[in-house]
């Protein structure tokens, strides 16, 4: 399935797991594990991790996202990579943590190092492991909805889709505007819900416009708001995170059921 | 200018609910940020003018003493007088002893933000002198008692319909009953009734777009050259600029525009752009007999050295602003000041405290597309998150957002805890939505669920199912 020459050693990946993963959608871990392991990496889920500490951050707490930080690099700091999926969380530890540590002289170059070695899952499959194909097959027609901090901070927008484009049956369907945000912005949708409301109204019109089968995207924060609301609305519309489909893991209920 | 940022909520909930209002800003979401994708796709040197761009602007920030020095000389040598002002007051009260001094009683203004930052017609007003705005976009604000939405099309909150009625109600000297269908027609209607303006004003009132230090020029650019009658009619021409819009020479000039009509409007350049040096020489045949320069600081200065330096590199393109979900949402009245839209949530804390604006640097989900448009890269988001960080410090957010984040970092800490308490919430909210997976109230999360549902988790967490596999050996 990859282009992974057999011999090579294999690497050592350590998954971020993201807190929404682990609270709201196991599946997407494990399809994570799956995806990295197809592809030759050994992988591990170090037990020290709780979240990226981005919610703190984005509301000016900075000591308490120093703290988390550190225990973030201090547990995954030994691995050759780290891989999150989610642009959002995998933004935060490769493009946040060098900036939040930059005045601080003993754990500066720390960071770096540790920046250096995060990636965003699609990115991390396509770009450092030379994937190309999944072995996956979905009958569906998928409109992707590209999440900001992944597609701005990250260049994420090409590597799903190649990677989509390789399982059996599925037709890619673009949306209009899908590189707008979906109105999510963390606790944002709860601080401004009115504007928050408004934004992920638009973006669900576009989804709809496709009549697609199946919405996508790589990160659940936006996932978890464009499902809420398709389904607010009575959508039939199913809602996945991307690497469900890449793992072939589509066998349980999408994100906020069916129907 | 009247402050309603703290009110930023409640305007905005009132603007989502404006039907005209979102047709209106259904321009800003299409127009605008579609032309600037062509144009800069048009251009293929875009990108590395940006750059320059921003170089040129780091440099004359980092040197703007030495810059701001010079520009004062050549305007001096040129003929001309500059007037340094600290603050708004300053700046007002400089104006009217121009006034005062050449017994001015009428003046035609040009668009400025900077006049609009330092209430300058309400206080011309009550100094019974009669300011009239001659870009159209404000003198149709003007007429209705508004403040501009947006920094480069001040009147685009408004539909055709609102201006004819202004129009029909504010120029009661033509016909009740003429014909006012097309947009050319209202437009026709207006410069007919500025012409007037423009020949019997005694002192225009110009912006800047940018000054020149080389040559002591101002740049002022517009679609429409009212600006040049402004500047060259009356007996004086007041040019009020900031003291951040100084550029090195005429070349960086050149190299800038090519950027801001570009970000701005998607135009390769805007229709006219005029640079006006000093007062009537003796061999030209038209232009003011005086030239004052009123450069502002209130507050910049001060951002120097600071994280928020950068703002000082903004050439008021309103890309961000263009581009922002939130300001397409709400439009520019919401953000309560003079400055809307990221570039506005950056500096009007800067302007007038993050006490009374402190609502705007938070009401962005931070997606980043202002970054990506700006043609001066200047970091928005990371700026909003730095007065985030202010009112963080000085316990200016609500105590409750602050409550629940100090305990859930305080979770986030203490892994063994936190295992227990997300396993707990994942299973709770499973047996809460049920078979058909979805949760329709949930305490502590009514701004979600009045407008979604919340999906429900799978079940257990994934590090509890995680360490069972590891358990079983897989």
């Amino acid at each position: 399935m990859s282009n992974i020459d057999e011999t090579s050693p294999s690497r050592e990946v350590a998954l971020f797991v993201t807190c929404l993963v682990d609270l709201f959608r196991p599946t997407v871990g494990f399809a994570s594990i799956k995806l990295l392991e197809d592809a030759g990496c050994q992988v591990h889920v170090p037990v020290r991790q709780t979240c990226c500490g981005q919610p703190a951050w984005n509301s000016g707490d900075r000591k308490d996202t120093l703290d988390i930080a550190k225990q973030v690099i201090e547990a995954f700091e030994k691995y050759e990579y780290v891989v999150a999926p989610s642009g959002s969380c995998a933004g935060m530890l490769k493009i946040h943590y060098p900036e939040l540590f930059r005045d601080i002289p003993e754990w500066n170059q720390r960071s770096v190092q540790f920046s250096s070695k995060v990636f965003e899952l699609t990115s991390f499959l396509t770009e450092i492991l030379g994937v190309t194909e999944v072995k996956a097959k979905l009958n569906s027609k998928v409109t992707y909805h590209d999440a900001c901090a992944g597609l701005r901070e990250l260049n994420i927008s090409g590597q799903p889709r190649q990677l989509l484009e390789s399982v059996e049956g599925l037709s890619l369907h673009e949306m209009d505007d899908s590189e707008v945000c979906c109105g999510f912005g963390g606790t944002f949708a709860v601080k401004y819900s009115e504007i928050s409301n408004s934004i992920v109204t638009e973006k669900t019109a576009n989804i709809e416009k496709v009549t697609p089968d199946l919405l996508l995207a790589g990160d659940l924060g936006c996932l978890l708001n464009m499902a809420g609301k398709l389904k607010y609305q009575g959508s039939k519309i199913e809602v996945r995170h991307v690497a469900e489909v890449l793992a072939d893991m589509c066998d349980g209920k999408p994100i906020a059921g069916r129907g | 200018m009247k402050v309603s940022s703290p009110d930023f909520k409640n305007i905005a909930s009132q603007a989502l609910e404006d039907k005209q209002l979102q047709s209106a800003l259904f321009h800003v979401r299409n127009n605008f940020t579609t032309k600037r994708t062509k144009a800069r796709h048009d251009l293929p040197e875009f990108d590395a003018l940006r750059d320059s761009a921003r170089a040129i602007k780091d440099h004359t920030l980092a040197h703007l003493d030495f810059y701001l020095d010079h520009y004062e000389k050549k305007v001096i040598e040129n003929g001309g007088k500059v007037h340094w002002a600290a603050d708004a007051a300053e700046a007002r009260g400089i104006i009217m002893d121009i006034c005062r001094k050449t017994n001015a009683r009428t003046v035609t203004k040009g668009k400025s933000m900077i006049s609009e930052e330092i209430g300058l017609n309400e206080f011309l007003e009550a100094n019974s002198i009669v300011p009239v705005e001659t870009d159209l976009g404000e003198y149709i604000i003007q007429l209705r008692g508004e403040n501009p939405s947006h920094i480069i099309a001040p009147a685009v909150h408004l539909n055709i319909d609102q201006v004819r009625d202004e129009f029909r109600k504010k120029h009661s000297h033509l016909s009740p009953n003429r014909p006012m269908v097309e947009p050319q027609t209202l437009l026709s209607e207006a410069r007919q009734v500025l012409r007037e303006k423009f020949l019997t004003a005694d002192l225009g009132i110009t912006g800047a777009n940018f000054l020149v230090a080389e040559t002591g020029s101002s740049l002022i650019v517009t679609n429409e050259g009212n600006g040049d009658l402004t500047q060259t009619l009356p007996r004086v021409h007041v040019v009020l600029a900031s003291i951040e819009k100084i550029v090195p020479t005429l070349e960086d000039l050149a190299q800038i525009t090519r950027v801001l009509a570009r970000s701005a409007t998607g135009q390769e350049m805007t229709v006219y752009s005029t640079l006006s040096t000093g007062p009537r020489r003796k061999q030209d045949v038209d232009g003011p007999e005086e030239y004052h320069v009123v450069l502002l600081d209130n507050g910049r200065s001060s951002m120097l050295g600071t994280e928020f330096a950068e703002m000082l590199r903004c050439i008021r393109c309103g890309a961000c602003m263009n581009h922002c979900p939130v300001y397409q949402a709400v439009g520019g009245h919401a953000y309560g000041w003079v400055y809307p839209g990221p570039m506005g949530a950056v500096l009007t804390p800067s302007l007038i405290g993050v006490e009374q604006a402190g609502h705007l640097p938070n009401a962005s989900t931070f997606c980043g597309r202002c970054e990506a448009v700006c043609p001066m890269h200047i970091p928005l988001p990371k700026m909003m998150r730095s007065w985030r960080e202010r009112e963080f410090e000085q316990h200016l957010e609500p105590a409750g957002h602050r409550r629940n984040l100090k305990l859930w970092a305080w979770f986030a800490k203490h892994r063994t805890l936190y295992r227990m308490v997300t396993s707990l919430a994942a299973r709770m909210m499973a047996i809460r939505g049920g078979s058909s997976k979805r949760i329709k109230k949930l305490p502590m999360a009514e701004g979600w669920t009045k407008h979604r549902i919340m999906p429900a988790p799978e079940g257990a967490t994934f590090m509890k199912l995680y360490k069972r596999r590891l358990r079983k050996g897989r």
